[in-house]
């Protein structure tokens, strides 16, 4: 497991928001394949690593990043990055269902569309073939034209792999994605990233540590900034090497 | 003093509210009603499709006045819809918050709030004499569309920035442009409030008058280009009220001018429901 490549490497990584420190010299490698999972307690920096890594952060102001994010070997804050073929290759879920106000189609068409991938392939198929491997084709294929948000909370959030997986990304960001949703959907949603990480390369954040150790091969645990500890998960759960792991994952703190 | 019980208050503010509410549709069912009434006996056929006489006599119809209207009101939103949209994009979405574009703000606010004539007295001072399109049915909309910007700005940059931003974040998360953002999620979401804006932008210029007389002149002639001078409904009707004793056609006039704004209203409402059906699967 730990010999396949890093598809992801964070080198001295740190960001700032104007003059407030949020991340502080991060190295971390995130294996290709495999399901990286994030904790920490809030405001650790665990949310702003994962938007650094599709450089969703760009559009807050007065953000600043130091340091180097390989993907592929490539530095995607080096100058000249293309910031949207960055993010096709990135996926990204966010905490919030967030459909468009659009059709379930248009929904998970819409990144094929701005991208222009619509000219090459039928979108019909992308479509189909998107909404299966989000676990949602067979509650919503004879529903294709309704609303995205008629859908219940669970359906949204799997709506919304579905719309992320359309662009056929190589990596998918998921930033708490079941922490708006009921345990049903949770498990669903756990299934899901079970079955996409032989295709995708998944990095989650979470803040729920059960999460952590049931879905990830590899777990980081941020504290103020600073990526306190590195392992595969079942390692860092059960002999924690620094006492702060120790302590959060015992529930001590957090 | 005594406590007064949550119910009673819940009472006495459903009352009110209801009592205000029923007031103000009163006053409005009141005066439609009675343009309606006294205007009808004057509205026929014939009244629609001949022009002024002009003059003191307040004889003749309004066929040149309706089209001229018509005139006016396509060449102004013409021009204000883009421009303000425009503006609006670029406010809400492009613009750094600095000095000037706070600066922009406040001096859109300003001037939302300027009386019309003043509006007027810069449409004449440019359009009318610098510019040599003289009174015209240009210069006209070309002043009202100055008049109408503000608010067009304000209540469109209102309306984008409500949408929430994970709709922006999801659209750029999946590789779309700032542009495709802009024209593919957030004006369909902020149609609802823009159209509301196109709308009070309709009426308002429909019920300018004074602003139009100094740049488009009162001639009741057929207009035959841009260039041709004009008068509105609005400016009709306050002419014959002031020159002439035709009480009757000024009511008549007021029947065209209320339902043709109802009919714009409800053509705005219904393009902007089809457009927003189609865009969201009908929830």
């Amino acid at each position: 497991m730990g010999t396949s490549e890093a598809k992801i490497e964070a080198r001295r990584f740190g960001f700032y928001y104007g003059k407030r420190e949020a991340l502080k010299d991060v190295n971390l490698k995130v294996k290709e394949h495999q399901i990286t999972a994030l904790i920490g307690p809030s405001g650790c920096g665990k949310s702003t690593f994962l938007r650094a890594l599709n450089r969703m952060n760009d559009t807050i102001i007065g953000a600043r990043a130091e340091g180097e994010v390989l993907l592929d070997g490539c530095n995607i804050y080096a100058p000249g990055v293309d910031v949207v073929e960055l993010r096709k290759r990135v996926g990204m879920v966010f905490q919030q269902p967030n459909p468009f106000p659009k059709t379930i189609f248009e929904n998970v068409a819409f990144g094929p569309r701005v991208l222009g991938l619509d000219r090459k392939v039928s979108l019909d198929e992308v479509v189909e073939r998107s909404l299966r491997s989000a676990a949602l084709w067979d509650e919503v294929k004879d529903a294709l034209n309704k609303s995205g948000l008629a859908l219940s909370g669970g359906q949204q959030q799997r709506l919304c792999i579905a719309r992320a997986l359309a662009t056929e990304p190589e990596v998918l960001l998921m930033d708490e994605p079941c922490s708006a949703l009921d345990p049903q959907s949770t498990l669903r949603i756990e299934d899901l990233m079970n079955e996409l990480k032989e295709h995708y390369t998944i990095v989650i954040v979470t803040h729920n540590m059960q999460q952590a150790a049931r879905v990830s091969d590899w777990t980081g645990f941020l504290l103020l900034g600073d990526l306190v500890e590195y392992d595969k998960t079942a390692e860092l759960f059960s002999r924690p090497k620094d006492k702060r792991t120790d302590d959060y994952i015992t529930g001590r703190f957090g | 003093m005594p406590r007064i019980s949550p119910r009673v208050t819940q009472r006495l503010a459903l009352a009110g509210i209801w009592g205000t509410g029923l007031v103000t549709l009163l006053i409005l069912a009141v005066i439609i009603t009675y343009v309606l009434v006294k205007g009808v006996g004057d509205l026929d056929w014939s009244f629609l499709t001949t022009p002024p006489r002009g003059g003191t006599s307040g004889e003749g119809g309004i066929s040149t006045v309706i089209v001229c209207t018509i005139y006016l009101i396509g060449l102004t939103m013409a021009i204000s819809v883009p421009f303000g949209l425009g503006a609006a994009i670029y406010l809400s979405e492009y613009a750094p918050d600095n000095r000037m574009t706070r600066l922009i703000r406040y001096g859109t606010e300003v001037l939302a709030g300027v009386p019309s004539i003043v509006f007027g007295l810069f449409g004449f001072a440019l359009f009318v004499t610098a510019l040599s399109f003289r009174f015209s049915i240009l210069s006209g909309s070309l002043t009202l569309a100055c008049l109408l910007l503000p608010t067009m700005i304000r209540t469109s940059e209102e309306a984008l920035r409500a949408v929430p931003r994970a709709h922006r974040e999801a659209a750029l998360a999946l590789g779309a442009t700032k542009w495709q953002t802009v024209w593919r999620v957030l004006l369909p979401a902020a149609l609802p409030g823009i159209v509301t804006a196109i709308i009070l932008s309709i009426g308002r210029a429909v019920g300018e008058t004074a602003c139009l007389f100094v740049t488009m002149g009162s001639t009741t002639a057929m207009p035959t280009s841009l260039f041709s001078g004009g008068r509105s409904l609005s400016m009709h009707l306050l002419y014959l009220v002031m020159d002439t004793n035709a009480i009757g056609k000024a009511l008549a006039t007021g029947v065209v001018l209320v339902i043709t704004i109802i009919t714009i209203n409800a053509i705005t409402n219904w393009l902007s429901q089809r457009f927003r059906a189609r865009m969201t699967g009908g929830a």
